[in-house]
């Protein structure tokens, strides 16, 4: 068996992994905290991008950078506080429609203002240079990325675990009424959550984008749905779950589309059996397994609901 | 308090959706525009030569102008069918470019003895085959003469049979996949079809790169780049090459494993025909990657999506299309003037002035749908189809007529040519006719 023919396989898993992870990471707070699946985070992603490629056409990236991450922050609390916060008090389901409103929203603007075309996005200079990793070419985007998610997510947990407002932040999320009458600050956390969460979103879209230059509306809605998937497969609410959720869906989406391929170069068979087809396929059935298995999640917390 | 949430929230959700309703009806609108402007002049001209008209349409605005026109009976409509939106969003508008600057220099037609306004309505297909036949029912209910497109041939394949229903001819302007004229009286076609197209390249591939293997990819359920897939392998295979077919599925945007599985495969030429929006992902991925080999495609890469996507990398890209710059003078010059003219325009063929070979055709389709018209001497879309079968026309793409079996143009050539990375350009390469 050659391992060289699985390492390119396995560097993009990684790379796309990364991505879903910082999409996931969006989802699954927002989740912990208002027990609220966020449609529109993967549109958020989306919006970045577009931000993204119309900044830099006018200005130089020192700038153009800084400015998305700030204007895709400002859009997800904009969002948290034109769209949910007037519904906190409505039944969950009130809210989930809402965040399903707001998603299309999004596309539609998104549709209007480019016209449904395909926008290229900017080279980054240094980040998209091809490099030669053990015999693969690749973008040196690509060993960004996991080093950077784990940076971040180590950092997310930093603040969750050892500040006065991670401490209310994981109060808000174990008891909402209780957190309240505790004296925090609700509506700020709230907000938090969705500032952190689209900082991420803005983060990976930079790095996907990278990756994969074209935006178009839709372009969040696959890489939305995977990162929710790895989200719900690490277990809804916890974060490393989440990360290692999407490495997993990452790796092994880019493992199957390569099967074929690496089995016919290894001499294993001579024959075709078309499992790249399949690779979408794979990661939902991937998701159905897991929840029939352990409903919770990976990482999920065992949670009895007391009378 | 709580009451009044409750309306705030009712009356938020209302906008919400009305704003999503403007802004879906906002790319209509987008697209719409020129044909706006157009049957307003159409409106005009209709109101100075016809005397009823003038005193009904000039109490009216532009739109009610429009209506009056077209129940006194001198309007003829042309159904456009292209996908503005979408995978194939960028053809769609450049074919109907053509269409709108083929309106735009005869707007009228010479009908039985008296001269009609030729009035263009616009439906988008959105490039998907679930949203194709809501949009040709749309045409078929303002009461078109003749439909033209559409650009992408799942969407025709699926459109096909609610114009037959409804008994209204349709041209297809570059849909190449053979199931669009097949076994139906009221479809036909001005462009080749792909299994000549498939076997051009495969022939190509065989000649210029000496080529042994070859990686197809194309988009699962996509009957293009599937079709044209299975005719190049079949004319490659005949050749005595051997082909690793792959397909990938709707919403992908991650290529490189693909790519990696190309390189694995030692494929001499990559042959990816499938929409500008995955191409352009594919190019970029394929150059980051190093591939050194060639990647080839049919008519859908013949598009400024493609060469902005290859500028300034190591890559070369063939493609076999319909028409090449520099065919005809007075055309290129023509459309060139009418694109810089018009910012939509301008816009709408990706911010140049770049002529794609759809506009060509777009072109070429509306003189075509003209002479039929001219030839039934009426606007009952029976009486066109039947004069279709009769038609000829000499285009800007060469001449055009109809075999007597499945309404396809009886074509033997078509233009290869490659993407210059320097310029972001296309550099003409060969004229490749049937073996």
């Amino acid at each position: 068996m050659d391992w060289s023919v699985v390492l390119p396989y396995i560097l993009s898993g990684i790379s796309v992994g990364g991505q879903y992870a910082l999409i996931a990471i969006g989802y699954t707070m927002v989740y912990g905290i208002l027990r609220l699946i966020n449609f529109a985070h993967g549109d958020v992603f989306m919006v970045a991008g577009l931000m993204m490629i119309y900044f830099s056409a006018s200005m130089p990236m020192y700038y153009s950078i800084p400015l998305m991450i700030i204007f895709t922050v400002l859009l997800g609390y904009a969002i948290e506080r034109a769209a949910y916060k007037p519904l906190r008090t409505a039944p969950r389901m009130s809210i989930m429609i809402s965040a399903i409103g707001v998603s299309y929203l999004l596309e539609n603007l998104a549709l209007y203002v480019t016209g449904g075309l395909n926008q290229n996005y900017p080279g980054i200079p240094w980040i998209s240079d091809s490099i030669t990793i053990g015999g693969a070419v690749t973008k040196r985007v690509t060993i960004i990325t996991p080093i950077l998610t784990i940076v971040l997510v180590v950092a997310l947990i930093l603040l969750l675990k050892h500040t006065k407002f991670g401490m209310a932040m994981r109060a808000v999320s174990r008891d909402f009424d209780t957190a309240q009458l505790m004296g925090i600050d609700i509506d700020r956390v709230i907000s938090v959550t969705f500032i952190i969460g689209s900082f991420l979103a803005a983060i990976g879209s930079l790095l996907y984008f990278t990756n994969y230059t074209g935006v178009v509306p839709t372009s969040g809605a696959m890489p939305g749905l995977k990162a929710f998937v790895a989200a719900v497969f690490g277990g809804i609410g916890s974060i490393p779950g989440a990360v290692v959720g999407a490495f997993i869906i990452g790796i092994c989406e880019n493992l199957i589309k390569g099967l074929d391929s690496v089995l016919m170069v290894n001499g294993i068979t001579s024959q075709q059996f078309g499992f790249a087809t399949f690779s979408d396929a794979f990661t939902f059935v991937l998701l159905i397994v897991i929840l029939i298995l352990k409903p919770t999640g990976l990482f999920g917390e065992k949670q009895t609901d007391k009378v | 308090m709580k009451r009044n949430l409750k309306k705030y929230l009712s009356l938020g959700l209302a906008a919400v959706m009305a704003a999503s309703l403007i802004t879906g009806c906002g790319v209509a609108t987008a697209n719409g525009d020129t044909s706006a402007t157009a049957a307003t002049s159409s409106a005009s001209t209709a109101a100075s030569s016809d005397a009823t008209a003038t005193s009904t349409a000039a109490s009216g605005d532009a739109a009610a102008a429009t209506s009056t026109a077209a129940t006194s009976g001198d309007t003829v409509k042309i159904g456009v069918y292209e996908p503005a939106s979408g995978d194939n969003g960028a053809g769609g508008k450049q074919e109907m470019l053509g269409m709108q600057y083929a309106n735009s220099k005869t707007p009228t037609v010479d009908i039985g003895g008296k001269t009609y306004n030729v009035e263009l309505v616009f439906a988008d297909n959105q490039s998907s085959t679930d949203k194709a036949v809501s949009a040709a029912s749309t045409l078929v209910s303002s009461g078109v003469s003749v439909v033209l497109g559409s650009y992408g041939s799942g969407v025709s394949i699926a459109a096909q049979e609610t114009f037959a229903n409804a008994g209204i001819p349709a041209i297809g302007v570059t849909c190449t996949n053979p199931q669009v004229t097949e076994g139906n009286t009221n479809y036909f076609r001005i462009c080749f079809l792909d299994p000549f197209q498939g076997t051009i390249l495969a022939n190509f591939a065989v000649d210029n790169f000496k080529a042994k293997t070859a990686y197809c990819l194309a988009k699962l359920g996509d009957d293009y780049s599937v079709g044209l897939c299975n005719y190049f392998q079949k004319a490659f295979e005949a050749l005595g090459g051997t082909v690793v077919f792959e397909t990938f599925p709707e919403g992908n945007s991650d290529f490189t494993s693909y790519i990696t599985n190309a390189k694995n495969a030692n494929a001499d030429v990559i042959f990816s025909p499938v929409s500008t929006e995955a191409a352009a992902l594919i190019i970029e991925q394929a150059s980051s990657q190093g591939v050194t080999v060639p990647l080839m495609a049919g008519d859908t890469w013949d598009s400024n999506v493609i060469t902005e996507a290859a500028t300034g990398k190591n890559i070369d890209i063939y493609v076999t299309t319909f028409y090449q710059e520099g065919g005809n003078k007075d055309f290129d010059e023509g459309l060139k003037a009418y694109i810089d003219g018009d910012a939509t325009a301008l816009q709408n063929n990706g911010g140049n002035d770049m002529i794609a070979a759809v506009s060509a055709m777009g072109y070429d389709a509306y003189y075509v749908a003209l002479e039929a018209l001219k030839n039934a001497g009426s606007t009952d879309p029976k009486a066109v189809n039947d004069a279709l079968w009769k038609t000829t026309y000499d285009g800007v793409s060469g001449h055009i007529e109809f075999d007597q079996t499945n309404g396809d143009a009886v074509r033997d050539t078509a233009y290869v040519k490659k993407a210059n990375t320097e310029t972001g350009t296309w550099d003409f390469v060969a004229e490749q006719k049937a073996k």
